[in-house]
């Protein structure tokens, strides 16, 4: 990376509000405001995403939000790593909703990961003014270090450290190269002098930062790649810590709704008298698509809401039914017109070959449903020309947006109160996220502060779900190798993003057929990945199988030798004990996937249980991420990623009929408990020093391939259709 | 009618209708809001407390029936000198929760667990522990049962030193 496209760089975080460096750009106004909203004088602020104070404590404002994936702890060792601290004397607060805090990291980071060269030629400083104008505080795909913590926080620790350094070579009459910063102290080891970060702060950031500064080799030394503990823990085992849910304002009320059963219909009428007879019930608000009840607290709201007999249109829906989505999905795959085509190499000419063995095979998967623990609780104040906003969700500035429209009123005018949030999984982008004009809109009609909350049966049933959708894989298969991959899938959109074919084959296509329903199709834990991750490696085992050859052999013969893929796939093979022998009714199964910049590879051991559903016994994880910033954490987002991936293959399933969710809470929608958990999932993480990956997703697609080829291992049954349930029962 | 019971030992008088939900009498009254709403049919045990000494969902149990009860949430677990009980204690050695959102139920689950039956075995603890996490966090919920059992036999040596590190760290 040249040094002009450094200065550019840096330049778009000044653009986006990130630049006490010096640099003087248009964006100074988001600046300025995000330097009033948090840096007071005697204090230094770098990069809107830093503040020293004098008495040496460290902030981090992170622009992403942290839902239990422990972002911020690895982003403090990150930023303590280029400033030669303690992570434990950086604190982390949530970044304001303000455009000067919003993320340049993200853009660049992924529009690299989608455009490449291209979009590395574009002028970076656009990436800032991108970041301001969508606005960007996104926390998804897996970034909250590899593109958050390395390119927007490291660059502004590095900033903070150059000119820390130069203020302190002024001050003490040396060159900067004899400044050394470690333990909160720039010192002069030649002469014994120093001076404390807390003294040298404002001067150094008022200084004028030329290029754009350096950050530190990911690993580079004591900080990163420890396990310091989660800062947010202590709360979260007292009880102290306040979620959406648990928002308390003076005055304030609660409400709670019934909306449209059918997704896309409308309120058309409601009696809203029963609910207005019971005690404690105050309000009833009528919206587009749903019925509000305002009480004094949840119970009497909710009481207010089951007395009520609302009619709702269904939209023109009311025809849609699960198995008729997929007979549709079928109609539209057979009529062979597909709407994308994404290849390399010649697929058809392969799968005429007289000499190839042509395999195919079909897969489906249900809607899946969240089932964040803690269901939507926004709060909202309207007081004349002002909104308050008490909300958890995964962008902050894009809430406030948001919540401005529905308002009427300027952003400005709107803050948002970032709350902690219980479970996410891709349900709370503010996009899919109605709550946010339903609660405005109940708030402006009331005196007082509202809390907006969702029953789990509302929750469970309006979801943003991972896709139903359905894939026909065929291959053809030549001399024991495959010579041809075809995908035609079918779903609402097309999703080339991440789906990426690990195995080395002479010619692959994907053909996307699009499919809409009524239903919003939502980013899901591994998004993509996840179908693609189950269908892929469940059909590579198949291949494996047809070519009467080992699942591991047959999958290692395709990738290429010394290659990361091929490491992990081997360590894991080798830890599991691949080949060696199980205890009767046990089978292993294996599946390698790479996404988010991460290859993970799982071995399931499984067995089935007396009622024929799966038990799984053990699951051995691989990762190669590049480089972990903080080792405990990551296995713990690996071991619940494989559970979470486990709880739905094996039974979670959203079914419509009649346009409407069928299921309506946990008793209808098993989510796996603890006894039908693996006791032991062994996660091993491979340092290989690659591009950091991400770690919050890539270790949820291996784990469901991997449990049906064991399935197929152990009775002969190939489940090509989920959830799993008894279907390889004997 | 008011009903009166005892919250954490203190005596409390809830003015709500006699069906309110304990959970939302002790959250919304009380404004203790450390045991969790999930899903109000006693299905995920976020809302777990004690009454009388045995877990409860109390999002299901109407105060009406709470009366003259002992009751106990996650915010009366610590000592009178604010020390963490040993559970709660080897919740943050082990480092269990995630997004955290049921794991005031699960301690509450596990304190109960622990109490009858002082070291509890694996097949104890699946029977005992049905509460939902969706992060998924059981293996460090089970190490933590574990390593809190064995806490309290050594008379709560040491705090901060995980007693058993979580499987599988590499």
């Amino acid at each position: 990376m040249g040094i002009k496209r450094r200065v550019f760089l840096f330049g778009s975080m000044a653009l986006a509000g990130a630049g006490v460096f010096g640099l003087k750009w248009s964006g100074s106004k988001a600046l300025a405001d995000a330097q009033s909203a948090t840096v007071k004088p005697g204090e230094g602020g770098f990069a809107a995403f830093l503040k020293i104070a004098p008495d040496d404590t460290v902030t981090l404002y992170s622009p992403t939000i942290d839902f239990g994936q422990g972002s911020h702890t690895a982003q403090a060792q990150i930023v303590a790593e280029e400033l030669g601290i303690d992570p434990a004397q950086v604190v982390v607060e949530q970044a304001p909703a303000m455009p000067g805090f919003a993320n340049p990291g993200i853009i660049e980071g992924f529009g690299a990961d989608a455009f490449g060269a291209i979009f590395k030629s574009l002028p970076a400083s656009l990436l800032g003014f991108a970041a301001r104008a969508m606005p960007m505080q996104m926390t998804g795909g897996s970034s909250a270090i590899r593109f958050t913590g390395r390119l927007t926080l490291a660059r502004a620790a590095a900033g903070a450290r150059k000119l820390l350094i130069e203020e302190a070579a002024e001050r003490l009459k040396v060159g900067e190269g004899d400044i050394v910063l470690a333990g909160g102290r720039a010192s002069h080891a030649a002469s014994g002098r120093s001076l404390r970060i807390g003294e040298i702060a404002e001067a150094a950031a008022q200084r004028t930062l030329w290029s754009e500064p350096e950050p530190l080799p990911a690993r580079a030394g004591k900080a990163v790649g420890q396990s310091p503990p989660r800062r947010d823990i202590p709360g979260k085992v007292d009880g102290s810590a306040v979620y959406g849910m648990d928002v308390k304002l003076p005055d304030m009320r609660v409400a709670t709704l019934a909306m449209a059963p059918v997704r896309g219909g409308k309120l058309t009428g409601v009696d809203d008298k029963p609910a207005l007879a019971v005690a404690g019930v105050e309000k009833v608000i009528r919206l587009d698509d749903a019925v509000v009840v305002v009480g004094k607290g949840y119970w009497p709201a909710l009481k207010g809401v089951r007395a009520l007999a609302p009619q709702f249109s269904d939209g023109g829906h009311g025809g849609l039914n699960s198995p008729g989505i997929f007979a549709a999905q079928d109609r539209l795959r057979d009529a062979n017109k597909p709407d994308k085509v994404s290849k390399a190499g010649d697929v058809a000419a392969a799968l005429e070959d007289k000499a190839a063995k042509v395999i195919t095979a079909d897969y489906r998967v249900p809607y899946l449903h969240h089932a964040m623990m803690e269901p939507f609780a926004l709060t909202a104040h309207r007081q004349g020309d002002r909104l308050d906003i008490w909300a958890g969700l995964q962008d902050p500035l894009r809430t406030r947006q948001m919540a401005a429209k529905a308002a009427g009123l300027p952003e400005e005018a709107v803050t948002v109160h970032t709350t902690i949030m219980g479970g996410g999984f891709g349900r709370r982008f503010p996009d899919q996220c109605e709550i946010i004009d339903q609660v405005v809109k109940v708030a402006s009609q009331c005196p007082w502060p509202v809390k907006l909350i969702w029953s789990r049966e509302q929750e469970l049933q309006h979801g943003s779900y991972r896709v139903q959708s359905s894939a026909r894989l065929t291959a053809a298969l030549k001399d024991g190798r495959i010579a041809a991959l075809r995908t035609d899938y079918v779903q609402g959109e097309n999703v080339e993003g991440e789906v990426g074919f690990v195995y080395q084959v002479p010619a692959t296509e994907r053909r996307h057929f699009k499919y809409k329903t009524n239903q919003i199709d939502g980013p899901f834990r591994s998004v993509n990945s996840n179908q693609f991750g189950y269908w892929t490696e469940s059909f590579m085992d198949e291949l494996a199988h047809a070519a009467g050859e080992d699942p591991y052999r047959f999958r290692r013969k395709h990738l290429a030798d010394g290659s990361r893929q091929a490491k992990v796939l081997d360590e894991a093979a080798r830890r599991a004990g691949w080949g060696s022998p199980l205890p009767a009714g046990t089978a292993r199964g294996i599946a390698l996937v790479e996404c988010f910049g991460t290859i993970v590879a799982e071995v399931v051991e499984a067995g089935l249980r007396e009622d024929g559903l799966p038990l799984v016994r053990k699951v051995t994880a691989v990762v190669d991420c590049g480089t972990t910033v903080n080792p405990r954490n990551a296995e713990a987002q690996i071991q619940g990623g494989i559970i979470q991936a486990l709880s739905t293959a094996i039974a979670e399933e959203i079914t419509l009929d009649k346009g409407a969710v069928v299921q309506s809470n946990f008793a209808d929608y098993p989510i796996l408990r603890l006894a039908e958990a693996p006791t032991v999932i062994d996660v091993h993480f491979i340092e290989s020093g690659a591009p950091m990956g991400g770690i919050g997703e890539p270790g949820v697609p291996p784990a469901t391939p991997a449990l049906v080829n064991a399935l197929f291992a152990l009775t002969g049954k190939r489940v090509r259709t989920l959830p799993i349930r008894d279907q390889a029962k004997a | 009618m008011p009903i009166e019971a005892t919250v954490n030992g203190r005596k409390v008088t809830f003015q709500g209708e006699p069906d309110t939900p304990l959970l939302w009498a002790v959250r919304e009254e009380l404004g203790l809001t450390g045991s969790k709403f999930g899903c109000g049919i006693a299905a995920c045990g976020a809302c777990t407390m004690h009454v009388d000494g045995e877990p409860v969902r109390s999002c299901s149990l109407p105060i009406g029936d709470a009366a003259g009860k002992a009751i106990t949430t996650i915010e009366g677990l610590k000592g009178a000198d604010g020390t963490l009980h040993a559970v709660q204690q080897a919740w943050i050695d082990q480092q269990v929760p995630q997004c955290g959102y049921c794991q005031s139920g699960q301690i509450m689950a596990a304190v109960a667990l622990i109490g009858r039956t002082g070291k509890p075995s694996d097949a104890q603890i699946d029977e005992a522990m049905t509460n939902i996490c969706r992060c998924g966090t059981y293996p460090r919920i089970r190490a933590a049962i574990h390593a809190a059992t064995i806490q309290a036999a050594t008379n709560q040596a040491a705090p901060g030193q995980p007693a058993a590190q979580a499987q599988g760290a590499a």
